[in-house]
């Protein structure tokens, strides 16, 4: 059973539709990175998901049922807009929280502490937010979307504002609950980070759907065919090679629709070049992504 | 313990433990102790009881005068002529003294001369001077209840029939009025207060953008009720540490603060009705501000938009006089049923006639459904509109937000 399902799903806001025919499906023990640029309806799409706002039409169920007041229980929501109540204690904040998603107020003080524990923050637990720094209120929101041990984790640009060191560690984090099998959708601009740590990924623009599907398969439809070679010698000329490309240390070759990798790679042995990198040519996610907006704003 | 309910007790105890909540449920009884304890020091300095002897001279030019000079500390003293009497003012032997005019039984004239400039001459030195000229013209008669009787006339009580011709359970007058002008107040302040901490709360929550939060734990509904539930319990509380203080503090005033609260003897059917009406004035007034919350992008201008409704909610206190001088007039039945208006209209009528049933009926069940339908359109302008950020809905969106949902 997949963890979440968005069939066709539609909003409208006045005349503009924000999301437009929107489907997809994340399972158990999946990281979904969701991508597009501002405005895209990413947003809107997690709202509807979370019963936030309702969709104009078309279907969302998750864990197998519409949501219900008791199956928000089953979801942590860090939303992109952060925000703590100012005056109230860490452990106060994190046990009002926990109590509306249905915790047990003395089960959810132990697993605050055991949390508190594992992010270094258990000494603060009595401080009230506005005493802390902007870089520990953002871990105190990210265990408060956790403490009840959701099945399914929604992150609206989880490292927005972290420095370096707390980045890696929300990373590390995030990969744990894939292995205990969590369903995790995460909403980023930061490409690297899905690249690093997304199994699929679903890129909306301007409502709809551009790219969905695994990471990797994704990269292969967009790679050209082309190699990056780094060598110590003198090519000479190459059949079936169409151009190349100067990088900093490499040449990319592009080959044409009849030569492949293999074919290049026997040519550059037979000529006796010394070839230290020999890579397939795949573009960036940030590079698919901006010739995919670009595309459609064109 | 449902969402609403966790809700409700997470509102309660932050709103009672804010500054401003405990600074002003304090500040009303030690603001009135303090009132009555400076009030009691001035009135002590301005008429101190009389402690020892005091000489008032008088002249009586009719040589009819002679009977009751003692009256407590107070003696009057009699000088032939004006000039002694005014040597004995000058020497501070008397404090003042009076001439009885030999016209006086045809003019009534006294002319009276003292040393002190004040507003009016001083209550018990007038009464001395009235029960001595009294007496002594009735010195004829010998009857001393006659004489008595012509000092206080008329001590009267008054009963208020019901047509088959027994003594009426609202007597009306003073004290059936104020109680419920007091009820009246309490419930103007208390719903302003809390719906107040109610707006405040709702432009906190948008601001420091925990809404988004809550909204994806709890329905709309159940938070919009679960605020409501809190903060009215808050607000309960206030006016239930008001009306304990103010029990307390009738022990200590003065017996003439003492008598007015003596008389407050509240009969159980207002109690009743003031229950009623206050829980359901609350309600109605939190929902629509809770709405006004929902509409505007900061605390600063739902405090704005929900001026209207208080606006709307004290219109009875501007028909006040109109109110009870016309307790039955159709206007003061139009205002009685409009649910707005209600609470605070009844209040005041209790006091003044005997409301008919039936308008009650129908205002109690307007009432109510004017705070249902106002809930309803209420969860769903929360659900609309609470996180648009620094945005203010114009009328058609708001429209369009009642239809949809």
């Amino acid at each position: 059973m997949h963890t979440v399902e968005v069939n066709h799903v539609n909003k409208i806001y006045g005349n503009r539709a924000v999301v437009k025919d929107v489907t997809f499906t994340v399972s158990p023990g999946e990281i979904l990175g969701l991508i597009g640029p501002n405005g895209a309806g990413k947003t809107t799409t997690i709202r509807m998901m979370m019963d936030i706002i309702k969709p104009d039409s078309g279907d969302i169920r998750i864990l197998g049922e519409k949501l219900t007041e008791a199956s928000k229980n089953s979801i942590g929501y860090l939303p992109e807009e952060r925000g703590l109540y100012k005056k109230l204690s860490v452990m106060e904040s994190i046990l009002y929280f926990a109590t509306l998603k249905g915790m047990d107020r003395q089960a959810a003080r132990q697993r605050a502490e055991d949390l508190l524990k594992q992010v270094e923050l258990l000494p603060h637990a009595h401080k009230k937010i506005e005493e802390l720094s902007r870089g520990m209120g953002q871990i105190i929101q990210f265990v408060v979307t956790i403490i009840h041990d959701p099945k399914l984790i929604i992150l609206d640009e989880p490292f927005a504002g972290l420095d370096p060191v707390n980045t890696q560690f929300l990373k590390n984090v995030i990969i744990d609950l894939r292995r205990q099998g969590k369903t995790v959708i995460m909403s980023t601009h930061r490409m690297n980070e899905i690249e690093e740590i997304c199994d699929r990924i679903l890129m909306i623009n301007r409502g709809q759907t551009v790219l969905y599907g695994e990471l990797a398969g994704i990269k292969k439809k967009f790679r050209n065919n082309s190699v990056l070679v780094e060598y110590e010698g003198q090519l000479s000329m190459i059949p079936g090679v169409t151009g190349t490309h100067k990088h900093d240390h490499a040449v990319e070759l592009l080959l044409d629709a009849g030569t492949t990798p293999q074919m290049l790679l026997e040519e550059l042995v037979r000529q006796g070049v010394t070839i230290n990198r020999f890579e397939l040519s795949t573009p960036s996610l940030h590079e698919i992504f901006l010739r995919v907006v670009g595309e459609e704003h064109d | 313990m449902t969402k609403t309910a966790i809700i409700a007790r997470h509102e309660f105890v932050n709103t009672i433990r804010r500054k401003s909540y405990i600074l002003f449920t304090l500040a009303f009884p030690l603001l009135a102790l303090l009132v009555m304890l400076v009030s009691q020091v001035i009135s002590g300095l301005n008429r101190p009881e009389v402690m020892e002897k005091e000489l008032i001279g008088y002249v009586d030019e009719t040589a009819g005068f002679t009977l009751h000079t003692v009256q407590g500390k107070i003696e009057l003293q009699p000088f032939t002529t004006g000039d002694t009497a005014l040597r004995a003012l000058l020497d501070k032997d008397i404090k003042e003294y009076f001439i009885i005019p030999r016209d006086y039984l045809q003019t009534g004239l006294i002319q009276r001369y003292t040393l002190e400039r004040e507003l009016e001459p001083g209550g018990e030195t007038l009464t001395v001077i009235r029960n001595f000229l009294l007496t002594n013209l009735l010195k004829e008669k010998n009857e001393t209840a006659v004489i008595e009787r012509v000092k206080s006339p008329l001590n009267m009580v008054s009963t208020v029939l019901t047509e088959t011709g027994e003594a009426a359970p609202n007597q009306g007058g003073f004290a059936t009025f104020i109680i419920p002008y007091i009820f009246s107040l309490l419930l103007l302040m208390s719903i302003f207060f809390s719906s107040g901490y109610l707006l405040q709360g709702l432009g906190e929550e948008k601001e420091n953008r925990v809404m988004e939060i809550l909204l994806s734990s709890v329905s709309s509904r159940a938070l919009l009720a679960g605020k409501i539930m809190g903060l009215g319990a808050a607000g309960l509380l206030q006016v239930i540490v008001w009306l304990v203080s103010a029990n307390f503090l009738a022990r200590f005033a003065s017996s003439t603060f003492g008598a007015v609260i003596g008389m407050l003897q509240v009969p159980a059917d207002f109690l009743v009705l003031g229950v009623i009406y206050f829980v359901l004035g609350y309600l109605l007034f939190a929902v629509l501000m809770a709405g006004a919350g929902a509409v505007s992008p900061t605390a600063r201008e739902a405090q704005q938009t929900s001026t209207l409704f208080s606006l709307a909610g004290v219109v009875p206190l501007f028909f006040m006089t109109f109110i009870i001088e016309n307790p039955n007039h159709v206007v003061s039945r139009l205002l009685t049923i409009f649910p707005i208006t209600a609470p605070l209209t009844v209040m005041m009528r209790y006091g003044l006639t005997d409301i008919p049933w039936w308008e009650l009926a129908v205002s109690i069940v307007l009432l109510i459904l004017a705070i249902g339908g106002s809930f309803v359109l209420c969860a769903r302008l929360f659900r609309t509109f609470l996180l648009m950020y620094g945005k203010r809905p114009d009328f058609k969106e708001i429209v369009r937000s009642f239809r949809s949902a």
